[in-house]
This record gives structure tokens, sequence and C-alpha cells, in this order.
């Protein structure tokens, strides 16, 4: 069944989700969205990889390893920011972003 | 094993020693303690050097390697490591070299060194810094000594700096004074400058013999003597300029015309320093050094030994002139070292090499020692009557003989010697030096013939005018020195009766054979003459208190002030240095450095500064401003990249 989708279709999905989450990464204010925004932008390069290897390299595993990584690290990001993004709020009692300006010249 | 010479090491280690633990642990117990760790210690070299100088010149320096005894004194190196491998040829040692000069110069460094020690002990008591006096008396022993038996010319300069610190930290032992610490600066500098010129000359040399070592420098099949250097610099061959540059540091330390300015203002450090630095050891090292390569001066370069041998009489004549009108009785001392030290310079710009070419060789060693003696004591003697007085200069003195009886007797014995009496030990010195001058230089004779009667003379000038003449009114009544002081004192006397017989001819040669000499009465009548002439002198002048004095120097105005202020020669440093250099050279590249360096430093640190204050801005703090900024030059950059690869 998976055969059957054109990797045309699946290297849609994934360039939709990485603008997605740039876009959200750009415009919302709230932490812990920017944070989800990266997420989207990770798994969106996750599908890639995945897709590119399966249709060009099938007897090869580099692209499903290379995304296990990047899963393992985004879950270690998601965890050291989420621990900021805590240590932002009991600072400045707020998750938002333009509320956290200590560092402008 | 009887011949093993190693235990020298212990020669020189124990001053070290004896320096490191008073240095650093002296606070913690008594001062005199420190006194007596340095005076064992110092006491320990003495008894060692005697023994080997006996052991060497009586027993073991003619036997070879092989255990035959030959007719000449050999070059023993008991003991040497390789300190720095430069280059497969050239490497840097350390190590002891035994020769007869090396020998020599052990015994009169741990005499004169033992005895100061003693005499400080007395002279020193109560002194703030008692224990740094002793630390440092000790450091500059061991430096000296290092120095005596260095096998190779780089160690001695390693040695010869040290001594040069030594005798800074001495000279400014009263820190406190503005004029001891611009002594020991002035000593410091003129002495460091003249190193600079060995330094160049050891390099020179070095460059062009491949080695450092004097055993090979003087030897006839060595890469001196051997093969001889024509490499030429300004018409002349570089051998004669780089041993002329070497001279220039041993006129430096030995204070010759024109680097001896800072021999009298030495004289602020304690008197024992200036009896066992500045009169008896450290101020002979540039003859030494001069001896130490007597063959190649004498062989390879003939112009250099007439430069010594002139710059050693104008500078004995100089300060024998400048002696005469001084009132500070320790800077009479001081010109008067200068001058005798001149006396062992015309010595040797006198000698050959070998045979009886190097009578001037032998005289001048054997000079070298008797000096040590007699004006180690006169030193001491001149520190025993301030000690009373309170004073160094002669007109608050007077009628001291009643006062200071031991003194007056060692002093009476240390004038008489210098003054050339016959029987004393200068006599002989001083005759074997005129002896070797008649030989080669009439011109340079005559006018150390008269240098000898000018010597009786001041050196009587100051004994009379300390000891007799007038009594000015004390203070309070001067009484004689402890019996740490006079001990030295009475040991010196001895000496400097007794030190002529030693049989010098056989032992200290240029080329280490027994050397044939005789009285030539050509020479000794007129020496015995002057030198008597000279004592009369002074006797008519000073016994009593007249007018002659100064009706001469009434009647010379013009010559005696110029006398008086030495010839205006620290004068003429000043002028140069403070008009010429500092004013022509100094100042022009302080205001180089100050604008033109600082201004282009500073010119980038203020334009950086403007520039981040205008850009500044930019930096919101607003984190998605950031990333929107990075995205589109992501952007862009792809983009662009896209269009012109495509």
């Amino acid at each position: 069944m998976f055969e059957t989708i054109p990797l045309t279709h699946i290297l849609i999905v994934s360039t939709l989700m990485f603008f997605i989450g740039v876009f959200g990464f750009l415009v919302r204010r709230n932490l812990i969205t920017i944070l989800m925004s990266v997420e989207l932008i990770l798994n969106s390069v996750n599908i890639n990889f995945i897709a590119i290897n399966k249709f060009l390299y099938p007897e090869r595993l580099e692209g499903l390893m290379f995304s296990i990584f990047v899963v393992a690290v985004a879950a270690a990001e998601a965890a050291v920011a989420i621990a900021i993004i805590i240590n932002i709020y009991r600072r400045f009692s707020s998750i938002n972003v333009e509320d956290v300006s200590e560092m402008k010249g | 094993m009887i011949m093993n010479f190693e235990y020298v090491l212990l020669i020189i280690l124990l001053p070290l020693l004896s320096f490191l633990i008073t240095g650093l642990t002296g606070m913690k117990y008594k001062p005199i303690w420190s006194g007596i760790i340095g005076t064992v210690s110092l006491g320990l070299s003495f008894s060692l050097s005697w023994f080997t100088a006996i052991k060497y010149f009586f027993a073991y320096g003619k036997i070879d390697a092989q255990g035959v005894l030959g007719d000449t004194f050999l070059k023993l190196t008991p003991w040497n490591i390789n300190w720095l491998q430069l280059s497969p040829t050239l490497h840097i040692d350390m190590g002891i070299m035994l020769d007869p000069i090396s020998v020599m110069m052990l015994v009169v460094v741990t005499t004169v060194s033992l005895m100061a020690h003693i005499y400080s002990i007395g002279y020193m008591k109560g002194e703030d810094g008692f224990v740094r006096f002793f630390s440092f008396l000790s450091l500059f022993s061991f430096s000296m000594l290092g120095l005596v038996v260095a096998t190779n010319l780089f160690q001695m300069y390693i040695f010869w700096e040290l001594v040069g610190v030594s005798s800074y930290l001495l000279i400014g032992y009263y820190y406190q004074k503005p004029s001891a610490v611009s002594a020991s600066k002035k000593a410091f500098i003129v002495t460091r400058f003249a190193d600079l010129g060995f330094l160049v000359g050891i390099l020179i040399l070095s460059y062009f013999t491949q080695t450092f070592d004097f055993k090979e420098l003087v030897s006839p099949e060595g890469p001196v003597l051997g093969h001889p250097i024509t490499a030429m610099f300004m018409g002349t061959s570089v051998l004669v300029w780089s041993m002329i540059l070497i001279f220039m540091g041993g006129a430096g330390k030995s204070a010759m015309f024109p680097l001896h300015i800072w021999l009298p203002d030495a004289m602020e450090g304690p008197t024992p320093v200036s009896a066992l630095i500045h009169a008896a050891t450290m101020v002979v090292a540039g003859v030494y050094l001069v001896a130490r390569l007597i063959p190649v001066y004498a062989i390879q370069a003939p112009a250099a030994l007439e430069v010594v041998g002139y710059v050693g009489a104008f500078s004995s004549l100089f300060a024998a002139i400048i002696a005469t009108t001084q009132f500070d009785i320790k800077r009479v001392l001081a010109f008067s070292t200068m001058s005798q030290i001149g006396y062992m310079m015309v010595g040797l710009g006198m000698s050959g090499y070998g045979g009886h070419e190097g009578l001037g060789y032998m005289a001048s060693m054997f000079h070298l020692f008797t000096h040590a003696m007699f004006k180690a004591l006169l030193f001491l003697a001149a520190g025993a009557i301030i000690h009373a007085v309170h004073s160094n200069v002669m007109n608050e003195m007077g009628g001291l003989r009643k006062y200071l009886p031991i003194t007056h007797i060692t002093f009476l014995i240390a004038t008489l010697t210098i003054a050339g009496v016959p029987g004393l030990s200068a006599f002989f010195s001083k005759d074997e030096i005129l002896v070797a001058a008649y030989h080669h230089n009439k011109f340079i004779y005559y006018i150390q013939l008269f240098v000898a009667g000018l010597t009786a003379f001041y050196m009587f000038r100051l004994y009379f005018r300390v000891f007799w003449n007038t009594e000015p009114h004390y203070h309070h009544t001067p009484h004689e020195s402890p019996l740490t002081m006079t001990i030295p004192l009475m040991f010196l006397a001895f000496m400097a009766i007794f030190s002529g017989y030693i049989p010098f001819h056989d032992l200290v040669t240029s080329d280490g054979k027994a050397l044939e000499t005789h009285a030539e009465y050509i020479v000794m009548i007129p020496a015995i003459l002057v030198g008597f002439i000279g004592i009369g002198m002074a006797w008519v002048m000073y016994k009593k208190e007249t007018d002659i004095p100064d009706k001469i120097s009434q009647s010379l105005r013009g010559i005696y002030t110029t006398i008086y202020h030495k010839f205006y020669i620290d004068e003429v440093y000043m002028f140069i240095t403070h008009r010429i250099l500092f004013r022509g050279i100094s100042q022009p590249i302080a205001w180089f450095d100050k604008h033109v360096i600082d201004g282009t430093l500073d010119g980038m640190g203020k334009t950086t500064e403007l520039v981040s204050d205008r850009i500044k801005g930019l930096q919101s703090g607003q984190l998605q401003k950031y990333a929107f900024v990075f995205v589109t030059g992501v952007i862009i950059l792809l983009l662009s990249v896209l269009y012109f690869a495509a």
C-alpha cells in the first residue's frame, strides 16, 4: 500500500509541515507553541529522510538511523527547552516571547 | 684516591648552601647565627682551598693522567657536565678547572672572604639586615668561586653576571640612603654596559672557533693557535676585535678608564664589602679574564694586548693623581685600587707567552695576590677607623695612633707594603711588573715608576692625616675595635708581609713551567728611591699640620680643582647621557611611542566604540526578529545559490 503513494506526495506533505513550522516559529508569541513549531520542522525533516531512503536506496538504512537520532535529539532538546521555559515563567511570570528582551543592546 | 680533586666542588657549593640557609631561614633565629653559618661554611672552603693549593702546587699538579711527573703544571678538570648543547660542536659546560691561576684565586677569594666574614660579625653588629648582609656575602663568595674555576668562557660569563648582581645588592645594602641606591645602580649599569662588549666578544670568538672551552682555546693545536683565523673586519683581524671586546668586559669589572666611574661610588657599601668585592676579588676579575686568555692575546692578538697595557698604564696614572686630592679615606683607597689594578693590567700587557716572555704575566698574578692581601687589610683597617670615629672624612681624624694601636700597626704595615718598601710583599711583585715593563716598553715603564712614587705619597698622606697630624675634637673617645675585627687585620698583615716570599715564579707562570728570575738593580733601585721620595714628601707635608698642602693647592688652583673633581669624568658622562642620549634619542622615541603607537591603538579602540554605538539598536532582544532575519537571510542565500548555479 505504501508503495502506491508516489514520492512527490510525501515531499509535498513534509514541505508543508516545514513551512507551517517556520511560520509558527516566527509568528506565534507563546514559547510553548514556538517549541511545538520547532518539533514540526524536525519531523518534516524526518519524513524526508525516511521517504528518500525508502525510494532511492531501499537496501540501506542510514536514513532510518538518522531519523532515530533526530527523534532522540529532539526529545532531549524539548526537555531542555521546557526547563528553560519554566524558569522564564518563574522570573517573568509570562511565557510571551516578547516579554523576554533583557539582552537588547 | 689522594690525587682526586673532585671535592673542589664543595669549596664552591658550601657558600651557596650557606646563602640558601641564611637567606631562606635566617629570620627564624637570632641574627648572629647567620653570621656563624656563613663564617663556618667559608672557613671550610678556606681550609679546603689551602689544602688544594698545597696539594696542587707541591704534589699532584704536574702529574698527568698516566701518572708521569712532568715539568709543567697541567690544567686539570676534576668535574665537568654538559649543560647546554647549542650545536653538534658548540656546547656550554659547567665544570671545574684547576690550573695555577685558578688554584691561586681559590686561595685569594676564600681567604679574603673568610676575613671579611669574621670582620663583619663585629663590624655589622646590631645593624638592621645583618642576616641579609651575610646571605649576600655568601652569594658573592659562591659566584666569585664559580667564576675562577670556570672551564669555559660562557660559564665564566654566567658567574661574571652573578658577581655583578651580588655586588649591586651589597653596594645598595643601605637602601634607605639615596646615595647608596644610586651608587648601586651606577655600578650595575656601567658594568652591565661593559659586559655587553664581553658577550659580543664571546659570540664572535665562539663563532669563529666553535668552542667556549679554555683548554681548547689556549692549546697549541686548538682552533685558535693551531689554525689562525684570517677573517678581517675594518682592516683588523676579527680575533683582535673579539679580544678587545672581551677586554672591555674586563675593563668594566676592573674599573679601568673610562669605565671606572662606578668604583669610587661603590664605597657607599659597608666597608667589609668594599674590602672583599671592590678591592680584593671582584675587581680583579678583569685581570683574571685577560690572564686566562693570555696565549690568545699574546700570540694571535698582540694589538689587543697593547690596548690592555696602555689602558692599564693610563688608568693607574689617572687614578693615582686623583687619589692625592681626595679626602674621603675610602675613596682614596678606591682610587688606589684602580691604580694597582692598572699595574696588573700593565703586567699582562707587557707579557708574552711562554718562557721569559711570560714574566709580565707572572708578575701580574703575583701582584694580584699580594694586592688582594694588603688592600683588603687597608680597607678593613679603614673600616675600623670609621667604626671608631663615625666618619670617613680625614679632616675629622688625626692622632688616632694612641687610640687604635692594633689598627695603627696593621695599617702602617699595609701602607709600607703598598709603597713598595723592600722586604714587604708588594715590593717583590711591583718590582717584577716594572722589570717586565722595562724590557718591553720604556715609556710605560717611566709612567709606572712615577705612579709608584705617587702611590707612596698618597698612601702616606692618608696614613699621616689619620694617625698623626692634629687631633680634632672627638665627641667621644675613639676606642679599639673588638677581637672579631682585629684578628682579620692581624692575619692579613701577616700575609701582607710574608706573601712576597711565596715562589710565584716557580708556581704561576704563563706556560706552567718554572721561570728563572733574578734581581735587576737598574729597575729595583729607582723603584725604591721613588717610593722613599713619596714617603718623604708625605712626611714633610702631613706629619704635623703644615700649610704646604694649602699653598700647593692655592698655586695650582685650576689644576687642583680639576683633579679634585676627578677630571670631571662623571660630569662628561652625565652630559652625554642626559643631554645627548636622552634628549637626542630617548625623548624622540618616547614621543613616537606616545603619539604614533599609542595613538594608533587608541584610535582603533575609539573607532570600534563609535561604530558599535551606532549599530547597537539592531539588538532589540526580540527573539523572533532575530529568527526572521536569519530565515530571510537563509532564503536569500539559497535563492542566489540556485540562481547562479543554474
